[in-house]
């Protein structure tokens, strides 16, 4: 029965989408500046089927319904209901109904919440939001519909990936994906806005608070996600750059230069035709990455599991979609002329989106290289951390000084700048690298750049809070934030790389093991039954010489019985200063243990500065919604 | 819309990249090494799990063809895979086939050849796994033929089935 | 005596020193070594059996007093470029070393001729 609500609910979705795009194309002809009553019911009644149709799948769930064959492949009656929940996003037929969800979501939200701006635009974006909404609407009933049925009914399902059964991976993805199917808001806007000739101004306006929260939603997002990975996957790192993850942060890279390049709209008028590639360009990133993601093409520890005929479909559509926005460009976009004085704040941003470029670029080819090798030549290479970490690093050193001394300039023109105080912080970060460096333990050049460069970030944003707060300055307060999370971020994952140590050895029960200054004595072990798996504690006494303190460490093996699969949890001790963090895992045919020792300094620091940045975003969206 | 140059630029590399993407789903993008051929093994040194002999490259020299095979006593696939080789085995008079026990006991190795049949004509053992990574293997049952000058002329990963020993049988003659 | 005293501690400071040189140098080339039975992991991260048994090759050589290259250039000799994570500086992957470097290069020069633009109209 949930089936069939479920499946014509959808179509209804669809049904809504078609007819809205019709009634808004009709009343387009009307020259007047009211959107017709009937287009808000219509799409107040998509809004509401849509999010009945998750709910449906949601009940489907809990009520561990097998009949569907969705809930079947992902959920077992032994899974604690949080995850039975949870478990309606993590696969890939329900995660796109919640990409449908957002979709629509968005599209009534932009309809309601825009309706100072001009009419054509308005429904000009209605309609080509809905043609998106039809087109994963189709793909969903075509091939990944999440109410299909099975027949006969199983009496038990396939349980999910115990990996999965996590609370960071639980909020993870609708994070995300409000990051990520958010920016198809602004992709319609922007071919709303070419078709209609909404420009300038009004049109940054228009889309500020958008590019906003899905730029504060998908930095919380891929945060999450990295702490998920560090305390579920067990290898102590937080970020692979993984094709998956990659996926990811080309869209966060993209919004990050719209968010700012859309200021530069709103105060100069000017770079509209680049705000306009961002919109479309940040969309078909996201569209790109799902393809990449769940078409199967690339090799990751993160893939969905993968089915050709969905790379197929998201392959057309994406190719759709990109040569619609490009043909529309060109036709529609009329070259500007540009006013730019070198000592402006205008020049600056366009610097973070000269520097966002390349990171992107840096990510796309890291990522796409292998495949095109493959293709063209037969050759599998792998590209990895190194690649990354070799062409990025560097550049975030030039790229932190111009995050600080960018906002110390002023729009248009800045004729006397105050330096005194610049160059005075910045001699202080120099000496505070000194510092560590000659009591903690030297580094190479690279690294004393990139501490320099984050410290200089770190105390001007003091500086300028300062001075703003004095000066009662409340719209520079989301900027400092959110810059000053950014330093601290590159800080404290510089001191966590360089101060960690990891070592990995093999031990017998009763053995132990000296490293560094701390010993480490392998107890015993534990077998333990759990609802759902079976798992071999290890008892680990972690002797710290320097202190005289004691810890103790678990690690655990866990056999899932269904699906049957082995997983390793790290023993993770989360302290102010630095995390302990020790794997266990048998070594076959043998009494011995592989064990992985780590201490990660600051970990926690990492978490909460990623969490400050996007903090920043959200305080300008409250500024935003008290100023209304 | 004017056409120019930088718009036929522009289009061109979007069609490009959507035809690798296109083509790239196409592609099986599961790695192996199967194809890694034409390169000559290391020289190794193995004790025998008989005696205290050792067995090196030199013996393998002597025979046209040589197929070396690794194994394990606690390798359900290796058992399956048996048959074919007690089939190869003295199919040829300059065929040889050397078995290489893979992070095994010696004892355990010797029951499991006792029990299923000896099809080698030499049985080394690799206890520690290190020497399988000179030959490039990287699971077991994995095998590499190789001619009288160590050259390595096939790669099967994973056991011998029919069409595999079909092939094995075919590069012998 | 006293002598000898001095050069043992010395030894005891300077191996664990090195012993901890020697620990970073491993886990880096770990880090940089595809766990090709895995799916996405390294070798330091997985707890495979091909991942322990590279690692005990990977010692080996280091005591043997090869370098990282040396190892790295082995096993692609044995396994293929894919089980390295840093992708060679080959005439393969040219393209993916430079493509960044161009782009940076080329966003240089739209900001300063765009600019540049400006500076004549100053005056007015």
């Amino acid at each position: 029965m949930l089936s069939s609500i479920g499946t014509i609910l959808v179509f209804l979705i669809l049904a809504l989408s078609l007819l809205i795009i019709y009634n808004a194309y009709l009343d387009l002809k009307i020259r007047d500046q009211i959107v017709k009553k009937n287009i808000y019911n219509l799409s107040l009644f998509q809004i509401t089927f849509t999010i009945l149709s998750f709910f449906t799948l949601i009940i489907g769930f809990i009520n561990s319904d097998f009949s569907l064959i969705n809930v079947y492949e992902n959920s077992h009656t032994a899974k604690p209901l949080f995850y039975k929940v949870a478990g309606t996003w993590g696969n890939h037929e329900g995660s796109l109904l919640l990409w449908i969800n957002i979709l629509v979501l968005f599209s009534y939200l932009f309809l309601v919440f825009n309706f100072k701006h001009e009419k054509k635009y308005r429904l000009y974006t209605l309609i080509f939001q809905n043609i998106l909404i039809v087109g994963f609407v189709i793909f969903l009933l075509l091939n990944s519909n999440p109410f299909s049925l099975i027949y006969p009914i199983p009496l038990e399902g396939l349980g999910l990936n115990p990996i999965l059964q996590d609370p960071a991976l639980a909020i993870h993805p609708p994070l995300l994906y409000v990051g990520f199917v958010g920016c198809s808001i602004y992709f319609s806007a922007a071919m709303g806005s070419m078709f209609s000739e909404y420009k300038g101004k009004q049109f940054a306006l228009s889309i500020k608070s958008w590019v906003q929260i899905s730029w504060c939603f998908q930095t919380l997002g891929i945060t999450v996600g990295s702490i998920w990975a560090y305390y579920e996957l067990g290898w102590g790192g937080f970020w692979f750059w993984d094709p998956v993850e990659n996926a990811s942060l080309l869209p966060w890279f993209a919004i990050t230069a719209l968010m700012h390049s859309v200021m530069v709209l709103e105060r100069r008028n000017t770079l509209y035709a680049w705000v306009i590639i961002l919109c479309l360009l940040t969309f078909i990133l996201s569209v790109t990455g799902t393809f990449l993601v769940r078409s199967g093409i690339l090799n990751s520890v993160h893939t969905f599991a993968s089915d050709p005929s969905r790379g197929i479909y998201i392959l057309f559509f994406l190719s759709l979609m990109i040569f619609t926005s490009l043909i529309s460009f060109f036709k529609k976009c009329k070259k500007e002329s540009y006013n730019l004085n070198l000592k402006s704040r205008e020049t600056f941003i366009l610097a973070n989106n000269w520097f966002m470029a390349f990171f992107l670029v840096t990510v796309l080819v890291g990522t796409l290289y292998p495949i095109f090798l493959d293709v063209i030549t037969d050759v599998k290479i792998s590209v990895g951390p190194p690649f990354y970490n070799i062409v990025i690093i560097p550049l975030v050193i030039p790229f932190l000084f111009l995050m600080t001394v960018g906002p110390q300039f002023k729009w248009i023109n800045s004729q006397n700048i105050k330096y005194r105080k610049t160059i005075f912080i910045f001699f202080g970060a120099v000496i505070i690298n000194l510092f560590i460096y000659y009591f903690f333990g030297s580094y190479s050049v690279l690294t004393n750049l990139i501490f320099i460069a984050a410290m200089f970030l770190i105390l001007h944003c003091f500086l300028d809070a300062t001075q703003s707060i004095s000066k009662n300055k409340k719209f520079e307060y989301p900027r400092i934030i959110s810059h000053l999370g950014f330093g601290l971020l590159v800080l404290f994952i510089g001191v966590n790389h360089q101060y960690s140590l990891e070592v990995d050895f093999n031990l017998k029960v009763g053995e132990n093991k000296k490293v560094n200054n701390y010993e480490i004595y392998f107890e015993n072990t534990k077998i333990e039954q759990n609802k759902n798996y079976q798992s071999v504690i290890g008892n680990f006494k972690l002797i710290d010489l320097k202190r005289n303190r004691i810890q103790y460490l678990y690690p655990e093996i866990r056999i899932y019985s269904d699906p049957e699969t082995l997983t390793y949890e790290a023993a993770i001790k989360s302290k102010i200063t630095s995390d302990f963090y020790l794997t266990m895992s048998n070594v076959s045919r043998s009494e011995y243990y592989n064990i992985k020792f780590q201490t990660k300094p600051f970990m926690t620091w990492i978490w909460v500065s990623a969490f400050i940045v996007a903090l920043g975003g959200f305080v300008q969206l409250i500024l935003k919604k008290n100023e209304n | 819309m004017k056409i120019n140059i930088s718009k036929i630029i522009i289009f061109s590399f979007v069609i490009f990249f959507l035809s690798i993407f296109w083509l790239g789903l196409k592609k099986d993008n599961n790695y192996d090494t199967k194809n890694f051929i034409g390169n000559k093994i290391s020289n190794f040194q193995l004790s025998s799990i008989y005696n205290n002999d050792y067995i090196s490259e030199e013996v393998l020299k002597k025979n046209k063809f040589t197929l070396i095979n690794f194994f394990a006593s606690w390798c359900a696939p290796c058992r399956t895979e048996h048959k074919y080789l007690i089939n190869l085995s003295n199919k040829n008079k300059e065929f040889k086939i050397l078995g290489i026990s893979f992070k095994d006991k010696k004892k355990n190795s010797i029951n499991f050849l006792n029990e299923l049949g000896n099809p080698y004509n030499f049985v080394a053992e690799d206890a520690d796994g290190k020497a399988s990574i000179s030959f490039g293997i990287y699971g077991i049952p994995e095998s590499i033929l190789i001619n009288n000058e160590l050259v390595i002329i096939k790669k099967i990963v994973g056991p011998i089935d029919q069409k595999y020993y079909e092939e094995i049988l075919q590069l012998i003659q | 005596m006293k002598l000898e005293k001095i050069i043992i501690i010395y030894f005891f400071l300077f191996s664990s020193l090195f012993a901890n040189e020697k620990n970073i140098e491993l886990t880096e080339i770990y880090k940089n070594l595809r766990c090709l039975i895995c799916q996405g992991q390294s070798i330091a991260d997985s707890n495979s059996d091909f991942a322990s048994t590279i690692k005990l090759v990977v010692q080996d050589q280091i005591k043997e007093g090869k370098t990282k290259k040396e190892i790295y250039d082995f096993l692609i000799s044995k396994y293929g470029e894919w089980i390295v994570y840093q992708p060679t500086f080959t005439k393969n992957n040219l393209l993916l070393w430079v493509l960044p470097y161009l782009i940076l290069a080329f966003g240089g020069f739209v900001i300063y001729f765009l600019v540049k633009k400006n500076r004549h109209t100053k005056g007015n």
